[in-house]
């Protein structure tokens, strides 16, 4: 067929013994937006990666414009006009804007002409309305300028396919509405577009068509009059998703802890949390709503104990808790999922069961020098009981787990300490929805015990799903609390991007 | 006397700056190399066995650059492409190069060559007191030319932005069409050559002799520069100076007989390296964004991001 640009026959891609991607077949339409829809790990992004050049395919071909192509690097691709906004972005910090889109042109000169350039890419600045600045250093940029300098690069090199990788993850509702617009101008100029996403309601928005993978192989291919949110998520999990929790209201008004005016610094001295306020009741799930690198990471630290605000309090039961360190906040009894659970969460090379105790080293009942291997074992085995934690070989080093299930040691660990608050960073992040929803109905069930509970996200459905209440947090302030029963995902969107509600 | 004091410096300076010069472009495509001191002795070497045996200074400068830059890519291939770790390559690289140049250095002790001549540049070498800047050999002209043209290929060539975008994000020059392994095994080569020169002008121009382990340290020195010089070549001129100066001219100091014990003369420049060390790490804290972000990482591109 003339308008088929790219046709992608049999990939199958192996890590190991894992297929990452088996047998897939799809093609692209010159001038559509086709989503590539899939849970994490069904192999989306590596997909991609074949398709720009990064990976080599184990078998399958590729065909652009009828053409059978088989790629050395990614230069090739670039040649053939595809270019990639990938999930991780493939900027330099350290360069300025301008360093970063010249590097990236297809045919440099050898000297660098500053100035034409500057006008070559000011143009497309102008053209959708970017104000930045093309002398800043890259890392002083939000993420979501990061994204556009990303898009930028593709449009500079004029590719004729547009990969985005999962794009909307780091923008607010509002940003999300804007990329939209401009992809479908791009569409209108004869582009075409692969877009990734996970989130079924704004790709239904977009999509010319749907291609749906489930654990590395292809599900099928929708057309825009057969698709719906239904079947949709039945394709993609198998099931239906259930939409909220029931929210029977444990949480009482006492105030169980405030942080009063809080500062804290990061490493490279700027200002992470500005006067930053909060208060959490009991038995209440408390969203943190907020683009990543809003301050999540200092306010989780300064309530663990692994950084000291420079001003301000913390009130814990009308007890003072501001400094002290992690053990001490953990005899407080505030326990913590965070971030990256790889680095911090576990000690990647022990076996589950020592991860388990990781906290619990001062207990006398594992032994005082010597461990007292009898009761550890039953200890571990309630806990990977209870958890329903899936592994190999018992000694096995516990990185060798998949993502969920080393959620689960952590979260084990973590709530076995009966902690009255709990602060998750990020806790489903990359996790399949089996696992997401496995640890959703587990902080509930705590919460009906009177835990409380500071959940912070970046997945808006998921925080209106299981939040009591939502504070947004925006460059290290607290902008306000939203009732997640009446609020609509814009509203939290203009606090998230710095306005207040009625702007 | 200061024309004295600053002809010591530039000429005891010299050697270090060229292996930090060196040691800094290949930091910025991001392979760290423990290897310099290693390296310098075998250019100090080869650069006097050269001049020794042809007569020629030229010839010894040249082939210290090209054994140099021999010895060099055996470190380029270990990390490049066997992803070897690049401490311990260069490490090795370190012990490899003191004990060979130990062993085939042998009947060069004691041995004389003819150095290099000065090269007074007309009219400026009369400018009182700093005459004596424009009265050097030709390698340390070629130092500050070499200086001026690596900071411009740096930051107005292309190259130069792709050779600092390999050192930062290697994923990012790789989605971008730059190879790699290339850059880094190139400028491997092309840096391991200039450390090789400040070698030789230790052995062929500031004594002329050759003496086993002769630079005692200086690569040691180069390595902590580039560090406070945070990958800057033109900080690395002034450390390097500074370092050679202090070093130079403390051994003046105990000629003229000072009360000072020599020891303490003799630990000058080493205290002086830890607390320029200690104060550019205060620094650093603040701004720590000259080290290259991927310096020591090895880059295998299916490498799970």
């Amino acid at each position: 067929m003339e308008n088929i640009l790219l046709k992608i026959d049999n990939i199958t891609k192996k890590f190991g013994s894992f297929y990452a991607n088996k047998d897939i077949s799809f093609t692209v339409r010159k001038g559509e937006i086709l989503t590539i829809l899939g849970e994490n790990g069904a192999g989306k992004s590596t997909l991609m990666n074949i398709i720009t050049g990064f990976y080599r395919q184990d078998s399958g071909t590729i065909t652009i414009n009828g053409e059978k192509v088989l790629y050395k690097s990614p230069r090739d691709a670039m040649q053939y006009g595809i270019g990639m906004v990938h999930q991780h972005f493939m900027l330099v910090k350290n360069h300025t804007v301008f360093e970063n889109l010249y590097v990236s042109l297809k045919e440099k000169k050898f000297l660098i002409n500053k100035d034409i350039y500057k006008d070559i890419f000011g143009k497309i600045f102008q053209e959708f309305n970017l104000n930045i600045d093309m002398d800043a250093p890259l890392w002083k940029l939000s993420i979501g300028e990061q994204q556009w300098i990303e898009i930028v690069k593709l449009l500079i090199n004029d590719c004729n396919l547009l990969i985005l990788d999962e794009p909307t993850t780091l923008l607010t509702p509002q940003e999300t509405v804007f990329l939209f617009n401009f992809l479908k101008k791009l569409q209108e100029k004869g582009k075409s577009i692969i877009f990734i996403s996970h989130k079924i309601k704004e790709v239904m928005e977009l999509s010319d068509r749907i291609t749906i993978l489930k654990k590395g192989e292809f599900v099928g291919t929708l057309n825009k009059n057969e698709f719906n949110e239904d079947t949709i998520s039945t394709l993609m999990v198998g099931s239906t998703i259930k939409k909220r929790f029931d929210k029977k209201s444990h949480a009482s008004d006492d105030i169980l802890l405030e942080l009063i005016d809080i500062f804290a610094r990061n490493d490279k001295g700027l200002s992470d949390l500005v006067n930053f306020n909060l208060n959490l009741r009991k038995a209440e799930i408390l969203g943190i709503a907020g683009i990543s690198g809003n301050g999540q990471k200092a306010l989780a630290e300064v309530l663990t104990g692994l950084k000291d605000p420079t001003s301000g309090s913390i009130i814990l039961d009308k007890k003072d808790v501001t400094n002290g360190n992690t053990r001490q906040k953990y005899i407080h009894g505030i326990a913590h999922i965070p971030e990256d659970r790889k680095a911090m969460g576990i000690a990647p090379d022990l076996s589950v069961e020592e991860n388990l105790i990781l906290k619990n080293f001062k207990d006398k009942k594992f032994g005082r020098f010597i461990l007292n291997k009898k009761n550890l074992h039953q200890y571990a085995n309630n806990l990977i009981e209870k958890f329903n934690i899936q592994y190999g070989l018992k000694k096995a080093p516990v990185r060798l787990l998949s993502g969920g299930n080393i959620q689960k040691v952590i979260i084990a660990r973590e709530l076995s300490c009966e902690p009255t608050v709990l602060v998750a960073l990020y806790p489903t992040r990359g996790l399949d929805v089996g696992s997401q929803e496995f640890i959703h109905e587990t902080i509930m069930e705590h919460k009906a015990k009177g835990m409380s509970t500071i959940y912070i996200s970046e997945d808006l459905d998921e925080l209106l799903k299981i939040s009591d209440r939502i504070a947004v947090i925006f460059r290290g302030k607290n902008m306000g609390y939203v009732d997640p029963e009446n609020t609509d995902k814009f509203i939290i969107g203009k606090l998230m991007g710095g306005l207040t509600e009625s702007d | 006397m200061i024309e004295i004091i600053i002809d010591t410096t530039i000429r005891a300076g010299t050697p270090i700056f060229f292996a930090t010069l060196g040691a800094i472009l290949m930091e910025k495509s991001g392979i760290i190399n423990l290897g310099i001191e290693g390296l310098m002795l075998i250019g100090a070497l080869s650069g006097f066995f050269f001049t020794y045996s042809s007569g020629n200074p030229y010839i010894g400068f040249l082939m210290a650059a090209i054994v140099t830059s021999l010895v060099g890519t055996i470190h380029g291939v270990l990390t490049i492409y066997l992803r070897g770790n690049q401490i311990v390559s260069g490490l090795a690289l370190t012990m490899f190069g003191t004990g060979v140049t130990a062993l085939f250095g042998k009947n060069m002790v004691g041995e004389t060559i003819i150095g290099l001549d000065r090269m007074p540049v007309i009219f400026l070498k009369s400018i009182p007191y700093l005459g004596v800047l424009f009265k050097q050999d030709i390698i340390v002209y070629f130092s500050i030319v070499l200086l001026i043209l690596i900071h411009l290929f740096l930051h107005k060539t292309s190259v130069g932005l792709n050779l600092r975008t390999v050192g930062e994000n290697p994923y990012a020059a790789d989605n971008a069409g730059i190879n790699v392994n290339m850059y880094r095994f190139i400028t491997v080569f092309i840096s391991s050559g200039i450390v090789g020169i400040g070698g030789a002008y230790l052995s062929v121009s500031y004594t002329p002799l050759w003496i086993e382990n002769m630079t005692a340290g200086r690569g040691w020195i180069a390595v902590a520069l580039v560090i406070f010089s945070s990958w800057d070549v033109r900080k690395a001129l002034l450390g390097s100076y500074l370092f050679g100066g202090i070093a130079a001219n403390q051994l003046r100091l105990q000629a003229i007989g000072t009360n000072i014990s020599v020891q303490l003369l003799q630990m000058l420049p080493y205290i002086f390296t830890i607390i320029v060390l200690i104060l550019s790490s205060f620094r650093g804290e603040k701004n720590s964004s000259s080290q290259p972000e991927s310096l020591g990482l090895p880059y295998d591109r299916e490498d799970r991001i």
